[in-house]
């Protein structure tokens, strides 16, 4: 199966197309640099994204913005909204508190990126 | 209440907490001023980072990528570490040539400080609507980008639920998928110019990932809904960004984010009488990020609108740094270059090189500019007069990511103090735009 | 018993009528179909009170201008609103442009207006360098003024409601017939009955009228564009500068405003719709292109805004103002276009000495004054603003930086009389949001105190009325798409 995937490296935005078979790359063209092609490959069979939202905190005016730690697949993205949406939080929080832990059986923690007291 | 109307001696007074005035603050303090103040007119520091809570920041400075609020309290942390006096909840509302500085609060009324040296560090504003005179109604329903993001991420609340977004620079694009996450439909990313001034990385990651077309060479030609916004015409435009009848198509939605440009917030310094320059429209400085004005420093968005928070931050250490000594009594070179915009290059900073006297040491200063537009395999020339001092072969340049250079500490030295222009030599080749 | 009473619209001439009113014993109380007071042409003109050259001699467009401009300054310092006298120049280019100014000099000593005289080429450039150096000469009035039309509206208003006056806003009357010795009014809000009903109601005026007498009148609403330019240091000019005018109007100005900002406009156009005040770029650009003839060094890179106003054009291109004839207890004033800014103050008291005289209203043994507001945080001293925050911390609390306005400022806009309800009634109050960010700064911030001073909800917040919703739901709200 051809892909087209615009490397998000640099600038230049080079268009790569990626020829995947049975979940593994079987080419690679059009890329700029190396640095493209380990982008291409990442992206055209397990692709990531960070995700980054707010989360209220009962009583405070002010909600708690927060990260998933590290990148999670990128088809379950709104799936861990839903999950965000849901959580209940309580003052204090910290930076690094974890929210929402193992998002969506990701491995990976949804955490606060601010302090509200 | 205290009587303030005395003038409070200060060292160095920075007017912002933003990622420019906390990293001006810690330099300064770092430098050796004790006597620092900085005012921020918010209930507290950060600046815009505060609302940014995408990740992004601090790639280059850090090693790291962090979301807004974290890279801000970064120096949040390390200004309170180093006992700087912030007052926040605090708005400048004048600045003297001669440094006084008028501020108000809350909790003491009116404030009047004589500063050593003053750091403008106030940001920048958005363009608004009314700047670009779209027909239509005055409905309800269309915001900036910026504000719409103030009232999503700071407080909970979405502006609507069918967006159409006008420009695509970045603020634009991470509303796009901003507002997409939390459950609003948006419809179309409509940029005026053949290319978006915007990342790659958030062109995929905010417009392919959610299926949002970008719709380039289109703008709004009206805004239609008498008391809430119901929808906007698009249309294609020319090469003289005119609109092409014929070209319109309707989109229903209830919400209109504006992304059309960020200028620098020189209000007070307008009234300072700091000279500014049309192409930053911030403040004329020289290396040390001095303004034409003595003892008057600017550094930040209020200088130059910066793509990257990271060369905020080494702008501001380096006007810190430089008003810390200025209050200190350092004197500084007494000959000028004038740095001026070659072909292909906007908005050189600092507009002016301070050459250094024989037995002063020399440093390496860094020029930083905005192509004109998209160039390809390009050569970035610098010429003393009409000698060239500098040269570097570019892959790519583009108008979404402000160029640097460094000149060397020795060309420095034996500059002539003819006027310096840096340009982007092209080959003969016009602007390539983005496929 | 008192004699009750209904002003058919809270546009500056209804308001300005009802606070004359309010110095007799009467029930009076104001019906507005819009949100706010002054919520159409009143809200949407050029501020210029007209010296009265222009109006056609014996007319009472003629009659009621110009009276009204020698009652302006101190009709505004009395109620606490802004005037500025910086007199008006109308240019001519051409020999046959030259005699036209010649007609309304002397036309304007006909009609009475003082301070007028014919300046030539040196003179016009002399004293507004930025001109047009073809001009050949100017008429200049040194009597023409400058207030804020809706600064103005909301000032009577409120004079009007400390003595008795009721306002209802979102009222918007359908029908009014005589029955049973009354007027049976019927409004969007429910029947009303009165003893006298007074005709304001601008644009519909026309239709309004027409129930109420077998002589009918014809309004053709006529829309004006206009740019709002920034005062950057200090306005291009500084006399409201015109150009001859034509079938169509005054022609386009650049003037600047009583706050110093900078206008051009209006355009004139004729349309179905008297409700549509949507901009459109043909307007625009010939707004653009005719102003350039006064300004050739015109450069819209400081535009702040763009809006449109609806003017009450009546067929008989005259005003219409006292008794409806054939409907005892009925007043009106109808068709008021340009000059009916100018006018308002001598309309006003004209319909009230007519109501009282025809209907045996007495005074009241107390009129209150009017409750001015306190000088405004953006004139002051830094004494006097130092004092200010002694006097309410709140004075320390910038609310709006482009114009200067504080959240003590925000909230008195509130809480007056015929108090703000919306972040555009701030904004007509206060200025916070007319500045060059256009509310980008301070709207989030006018939206919470709204929300604190009327105890609603941030989504029930509108930016005019209406449906104008601010915001559409919390997060939660949006993502389970749940209505707001």
């Amino acid at each position: 199966m051809e892909q087209m995937i615009t490397c998000i490296n640099c600038p230049i935005g080079c268009r790569m197309t990626v020829n995947v078979d049975n979940g593994q790359v079987v080419s690679i063209t059009g890329n700029g640099c190396k640095r493209g092609i380990e982008y291409a490959a990442q992206e055209s069979v397990a692709p990531k994204r960070m995700v980054t939202a707010v989360v209220s905190v009962t009583g405070r005016k002010t909600p708690v913005s927060v990260k998933t730690r590290t990148p999670i697949p990128k088809e379950k993205i709104f799936d861990c909204m839903a999950v965000i949406e849901k959580a209940k939080i309580e003052a204090p929080v910290r930076m690094g508190d974890v929210i929402c832990e193992n998002v969506c059986d990701t491995g990976v923690d949804v955490i606060a990126t601010k302090t509200v007291l | 209440m205290e009587h303030a109307l005395q003038p409070q001696k200060v060292d160095v007074l920075i007017v912002g907490a933003g990622p420019a005035g906390l990293a001006a603050a810690i330099a300064a303090r770092e430098a050796g001023t004790e006597n620092l103040l900085v005012l921020e007119r918010e209930p507290e520091m950060g600046g815009i980072l505060k609302q940014c809570i995408h990740n992004g920041f601090g790639l280059h400075r850090f090693k790291e990528e962090l979301t807004g609020p974290e890279y801000a309290q970064r120096d949040v942390d390390r200004v309170k570490e180093l006992g700087i006096e912030v007052r926040c909840g605090t708005t400048v509302l004048e600045v003297t040539a001669d440094r006084q500085v008028t501020a108000i609060s809350r909790d003491r009324g009116v404030q009047v400080f004589q500063a050593g040296a003053v750091i403008l560090a106030m940001g920048c504003r958005e363009r608004p609507r009314g700047a670009l005179a779209i027909p239509g109604t005055r409905c309800a329903g269309i915001f900036s980008a910026g504000t719409a993001q103030k009232y999503v991420n700071l407080e909970g609340y979405m502006p609507g639920r069918r967006v159409v977004i006008l420009g695509s620079g970045d603020i634009g694009l991470i509303m796009a998928r901003r507002m997409t996450l939390q459950g609003a439909k948006v419809l179309a990313c409509v940029e005026i110019m053949p290319y978006s001034s915007g990342l790659n990385r958030n062109i995929v990651q905010c417009l392919h990932d959610y299926n949002i077309p970008l719709m380039l060479n289109h703008t709004v030609v009206d805004i239609q809904g008498r008391e809430r916004l119901t929808g906007v015409t698009v249309a294609q435009v020319d090469e003289r960004r005119q609109p092409i009848p014929g070209t319109e198509t309707h989109f229903d939605c209830d919400t209109l984010l504006l992304s059309v440009g960020l200028i620098p917030e020189n209000e007070l310094s307008k009234q300072a009488g700091v000279p500014l320059s049309p192409a930053t429209q911030g403040a004329v400085v020289d290396d040390t990020l001095q303004t034409e004005i003595p003892g008057i420093f600017a550094c930040g968005n209020v200088l130059h609108v910066h793509d990257l928070v990271d060369f905020v931050s080494a702008e501001s250490f380096k006007a810190g740094k430089a008003a810390a000594e200025y209050a200190a009594g350092k004197k500084t070179g007494n000959r000028i270059a004038p740095v001026a915009d070659g072909s292909g290059v906007r908005g050189v900073v600092p507009q002016k090189i301070r050459i250094p006297d024989a037995n002063s040491p020399a440093e390496a200063i860094q020029l930083m500019f905005r192509p004109a537009c998209v160039y390809e395999n390009a050569t970035i020339r610098v010429l003393d007069g009409d000698t060239e001092i500098y040269k570097v072969k570019k892959r790519i340049l583009a108008p979404g990511e402000m160029a640097d250079l460094t000149l060397k500490s020795d060309t420095v030295r034996a500059l002539s103090g003819e006027k310096i222009t840096v340009l982007i030599d092209a080959g003969g080749e016009v602007c390539a735009w983005n496929k | 018993m008192d004699m009750e009473i209904l002003v058919i619209g809270g546009g500056v001439i209804g308001c300005a009528t009802a606070r004359e009113l309010s110095a007799y014993q009467a029930k009076v109380t104001v019906l507005e179909r819009g949100p706010d007071v002054a919520s159409g042409a009143s809200k949407a003109n050029s501020g210029i009170v007209h010296a009265g050259f222009d109006a056609k001699p014996g007319s009472a467009k003629a009659h009621f201008n110009v009276e009204g401009s020698r009652m302006y300054e101190a009709y505004c310092r009395s109620v606490g609103a802004p005037y500025t006298q910086p007199g008006a120049m109308v240019l001519a280019f051409d020999e046959e442009q030259r005699a036209h100014v010649e007609k309304l000099y002397q036309q304007g000593l006909v009609n009475g207006v003082k301070g007028l005289s014919v300046l030539e080429r040196d003179q016009v450039l002399a004293l507004e360098p930025n001109t047009n150096p073809e001009v050949e000469c100017a008429l200049l009035a040194a009597s023409s003024g400058l207030t804020s039309p809706y600064e103005l509206t909301c000032a009577l208003a409120d004079h009007a409601a400390v003595n008795g006056t009721r306002f209802l806003m979102d009222t918007e009357v359908t029908s009014i017939t005589w029955e049973n010795g009354r007027y049976q009014v019927a409004t969007s809000r429910g029947r009303m009955t009165a003893d006298i009903v007074i005709n304001c109601a601008g644009v519909q005026s026309a239709k309004l009228h027409n129930q109420l007498s077998e002589k009918k009148y014809t309004i053709t609403p006529r829309k004006g564009e206009y740019y709002l330019l920034d005062r950057e240091n200090k306005p291009m000019f500084s006399h409201t500068m015109f150009q001859t005018p034509s079938k169509m109007g005054k022609g386009v100005l650049v003037s600047p405003t009583v706050h110093n900002s900078l206008l051009l406009g209006p355009s004139a156009m004729n349309v179905d719709d008297a409700g549509d005040v949507s901009t459109t770029a043909e307007a625009l650009r010939l707004v653009r292109d005719k102003a350039m003839l006064t300004w050739p060094g015109e450069n819209l890179r400081s535009v702040i805004t763009t809006f449109a106003g609806m003017r009450a054009h009546e067929q008989g291109d005259d005003f219409i103002v006292g008794a409806i004839e054939g409907s005892k207890g009925a007043y009106e004033a109808v068709g008021i276009e340009s000059p009916g800014l100018t006018a308002a103050p001598a309309i006003g008291k004209a319909l009230c000495e007519q109501i009282v005289a025809e209907n045996g209203l007495k005074p009241k043994s107390e009129w209150l004054p009017a409750p001015i507001p306190p000088k405004a945080f953006a004139a002051m001293t830094t004494e006097e603003r130092q004092h200010a925050c002694e006097q309410d911390p709140e004075n320390g609390v910038l609310v709006c930086r482009c114009e200067q306005v504080t959240e003590a400022e925000v909230r008195a806009a509130i809480r007056r009389p015929v108090g703000a309800r919306s972040i555009d009634g701030v904004k007509r109050r206060t200025r916070a949001g007319m500045g060059r960010c256009q509310g980008g700064f301070c709207s989030p911030r006018v939206l919470e105190i709204l929300c604190e001073e009327l105890g609603v909800r941030p989504t029930a917040i509108t930016k005019d009325g209406g449906n104008g919703y601010v915001l559409a739901g919390t997060l939660a709200e949006i993502a389970r798409k749940e209505d707001a």
